[in-house]
């Protein structure tokens, strides 16, 4: 990864048609029941037109990109805004660029803009990832 | 102008730290949690793999921080919500709530077999006029400490309530 350099770009397809079935996997597996994620009645007495996924699963299918990119244990901090409800049917297409290298604790860093679009071409996620390169 | 949502009983809880909870990270819930968010990397499933590529064991994903240990005595089996999480009290109850982002930052590597102790406060709590009418905004810090008593990761989250 040393020839890591600011102004490098990646776009990955991270989930081609979010399903209603992943989320109530992610449900499972996080252990986050909270019913406006796969109870759509409840979802529409809130205002939802639908059940919606987690934001962290938008941010657990975003960070696939990273480790893709830079490796499993290469990322030194990962946050993101979710700025927009993700819903069944939407594809998510996430983005990374870098910008910035720094040396931080003896090891070289890179630091990545990183986002994510729905079908419409929306931000749903924001922010930015740390990684060793 | 509506009465603001947060009093000084709401402020109170700033800074208080919540009952350590347990979380254990291992290979199933490893598996589980890659296979949820759509990981192809051998490493999340297969410890041969993972060992090959100079890891103790199957390493966490992003995202995930192991899987909370189940204790029905603390926590609803229905809702997941933990009984004696400090209430915060506003001027009138918020009914609703929603994840406005969070940010980990990693301190060294986590694999399974790794056992975590999480502890959280809640660092700040803001009120908006916004999209959603009044609402407050919850930023809460987490640490979580391994089995060598070693701070492995720290958790910024938001949440919104409404």
């Amino acid at each position: 990864m040393a020839d890591v350099k600011v102004g490098d770009k990646r776009d990955q397809v991270v989930i081609e048609r979010v399903t209603r079935t992943h989320i109530v996997k992610y449900a499972g597996t996080s252990g986050d029941y909270n019913p406006l994620h796969h109870d759509d009645e409840f979802a529409q007495k809130a205002g939802y037109p639908s059940v919606f996924a987690h934001g962290m699963l938008s941010m657990g299918l975003t960070g696939r990109m990273l480790t893709d990119w830079f490796g499993a244990v290469a990322l030194r901090k990962y946050g993101v805004r979710f700025t927009k409800q993700v819903f069944p049917g939407e594809q998510l297409t996430a983005h990374g660029e870098v910008t910035a290298i720094a040396e931080e604790n003896g090891e070289k860093r890179a630091v990545v803009h990183v986002w994510t679009t729905n079908s419409a071409g929306e931000t749903v996620v924001d922010g930015e990832a740390v990684a060793a390169v | 102008m509506a009465e603001p949502l947060i009093t000084a009983e709401t402020r109170a809880v700033i800074g208080v730290e919540s009952d350590p909870v347990s979380h254990e990270v291992t290979r199933m819930g490893i598996r589980m949690f890659a296979r949820a968010v759509g990981h192809t990397d051998r490493v999340y499933y297969d410890v041969d793999a993972a060992r090959a590529a100079g890891y103790r064991d199957l390493p966490c994903p992003p995202g995930y921080l192991g899987t909370p240990v189940f204790d029905p005595e603390l926590t609803d089996t229905t809702t997941s919500r933990r009984k004696a999480a400090p209430t915060m009290r506003t001027s009138r109850p918020l009914a609703r709530r929603l994840a406005g982002g969070s940010t980990i930052e990693y301190l060294t590597d986590i694999c399974a077999g790794d056992e975590l102790v999480q502890r959280t406060a809640i660092a700040s709590i803001e009120e908006r006029d916004a999209s959603l009418g009044q609402m407050l905004i919850v930023t809460t810090q987490s640490t979580f400490t391994n089995q060598d008593g070693t701070v492995v990761a720290v958790v910024q989250g938001t949440g919104i309530q409404y």
